[in-house]
């Protein structure tokens, strides 16, 4: 569209490099040999996943090195059919919370594995409340797409 | 509450791109507030700004921008991020001092230069966790709009029809950036952007540049002969990964309850006159009117059909349009005071609700689905 006045077209691109620091180191050398870490609150319980250093809701370090499930259930999910930029993944993609066996906090992933082009193939297979595992990359980095995506079980 | 603290003066500007430049922009919504309190710069002290600087204005001093288009030159004034509320109660806090008598609120935010919003808003995420997994404020929404609706029953129909209405109630707002007489159907049938949400449940990317004139008691009377009094006012935050959270027992009751025991409201369904909700998926309105008191849990979608929010309502919410219609991302929280400002006046113009409004609520949130929430309790 034509504008009555001009605009600048402009764009921001700057490097940074952020510390893992101890927990979440651990926790992605974890994702190389295919184990998903969290850890426990003593105060609370809760197996908190990914791996914290500290439980946010006690404020007390956390004091146990747990390995959870790499198979769950689908809290919630959606299905991203749109496009931004920035965008890190190409849609149609399936995003949701979900709940690692043995850990009590939603973990974010997406679900694939099957036709995702066809919505009304995604509404009848994904459900909430649908088990699911983790699909391991073959050559793992250390990364949270480690895990390539989960899949219905 | 002690030193009590008046709303004189409100300016905002149209949500649709305008052809200004952001720093010129700034200076005729500010110099606009100020004619209408009929003070000069000099007669402001301190001036609180809203804004995010990098994200929504792709410059890293937001100073260059605004500082001087806000009447802040050598004053001395604070800058603030997240939801534009706080810089309301930040404003308030230093006239409560009492060693300020005047304060200026400016929320800053020009989306018409912006990327689109989930551009912004995917990098709220954390890099380490959830950016990758392309997690964003719209993801976000989606996930707890399933399990809303799963949760307790409600409807697509009943989370369109605030679209229905809010997009309705803009036709009568000249400052709103989208607007029209739509079907629930027709919101349904509008791209599946991302399941279970529609494009036309997504709040759009506007322009909002808001200023609002504050003062101590004593000078308010002075300057208007209609101070709209600051009766109550909190907020609370969520802790930051997603997973954590209980995304349907969020903050907001817990911001609400606090800001109407300031406010010395005990029950808001009959106490609060109107609200303005900041809703940028439409099936917010309705979870928040829960968390707000104005319906039990689980009947957000009931509440719509009774019909009590339309405009002309028992209690009207959004009667300007709310956040579907008008999405100046950063001041959207304070354009909701601003508008609880013009209907408790009596000045909304078209969009005026029939009924009185003494007390009006003004809600704020910013984060992904509901992370943080503020509210404040407006009235005479």
């Amino acid at each position: 569209m034509a504008k009555e006045f001009r605009t600048l077209l402009t764009e921001i691109k700057l490097p940074y490099e952020l510390a893992y620091g101890a927990t979440w180191t651990k926790f992605f050398e974890g994702m190389k040999e295919k184990k998903i870490y969290g850890t426990k609150c003593s105060r609370c319980g809760r197996i908190l996943v990914p791996a914290r250093t500290f439980c946010p809701r006690c404020f007390v370090d956390t004091d146990e090195w747990v390995e959870v499930s790499p198979q769950g259930t689908v809290l919630t999910w959606s299905y991203a059919n749109y496009r931004y930029f920035g965008m890190p993944m190409d849609p149609p993609f399936i995003s949701a919370l979900i709940k690692l066996d043995g850990s009590d906090v939603g973990f974010l992933h997406i679900v694939a594995g099957f036709d995702l082009d066809d919505f009304e193939v995604v509404r009848q297979t994904v459900k909430t409340g649908m088990r699911v595992k983790a699909v391991w990359e073959d050559e793992r980095k250390g990364h949270i797409m480690d895990i390539r995506h989960f899949e219905p079980l | 509450m002690a030193n009590r603290v008046a709303i004189v003066a409100v300016s905002q500007n149209a949500g649709a791109e305008s052809k200004d430049n952001f720093y010129d922009q700034a200076y005729r919504v500010v110099k606009d507030a100020l004619d209408k309190a009929g003070m000069s710069r000099e007669e402001i002290h301190t001036v609180v700004s809203a804004s995010s600087d990098i994200f929504h204005g792709g410059i890293s001093c937001a100073n260059a921008y605004y500082w001087e288009s806000s009447a802040a030159f050598l004053k001395p004034g604070s800058r603030q991020d997240g939801e534009s509320l706080f810089a309301l109660a930040y404003a308030a806090m230093r006239i409560m001092t009492g060693k300020h008598d005047t304060a200026l609120v400016v929320g800053l935010c020009k989306g018409s230069e912006n990327p689109e919003n989930d551009t912004c808003t995917h990098m709220f995420t954390d890099p380490f966790y959830q950016r990758e997994v392309g997690l964003n404020e719209t993801v976000a929404a989606a996930l707890q709009m399933r399990l809303y609706m799963e949760r307790f029953g409600v409807t697509h129909e009943q989370c369109a029809r605030v679209a229905v209405k809010n997009l309705g109630n803009a036709l009568r707002n000249p400052y709103a950036h989208k607007k029209g007489i739509y079907t629930i159907e027709e919101v349904l049938d509008s791209k599946r952007v991302i399941d279970p949400l529609t494009a036309m449940q997504i709040a759009p990317k506007s322009e909002g540049i808001i200023a609002l004139v504050l003062a101590s008691e004593n000078k308010a009377k002075k300057l208007t002969d209609k101070p709209v009094w600051l009766k109550g006012y909190s907020s609370s935050l969520d802790t930051f990964n997603f997973g954590d959270r209980d995304l349907l027992n969020g903050q907001l009751k817990n911001a609400a309850s606090r800001a109407y025991k300031m406010a010395g409201i005990t029950n808001p369904r009959k106490e609060v006159d109107l609200a303005e909700i900041t809703e940028p998926y439409a099936f917010q309105e309705l979870l928040w009117c829960e968390d707000l008191g104005f319906c039990e849990r689980g009947d957000g979608g009931k509440f719509i059909d009774s019909g009590a929010t339309q405009r002309e309502g028992a209690l009207p919410v959004n009667a300007s349009g709310g956040v579907l219609a008008n999405n100046p991302y950063v001041s959207r929280g304070l354009q909701r005071a601003v508008e609880a400002f013009l209907q408790i006046r009596g000045e909304a113009g078209e969009h005026q609700v029939g009924k009185k409004v003494r007390t009006a609520l003004a809600h704020g949130t910013h984060g992904f689905a509901g992370q943080c929430h503020a509210v404040a309790i407006l009235g005479i």
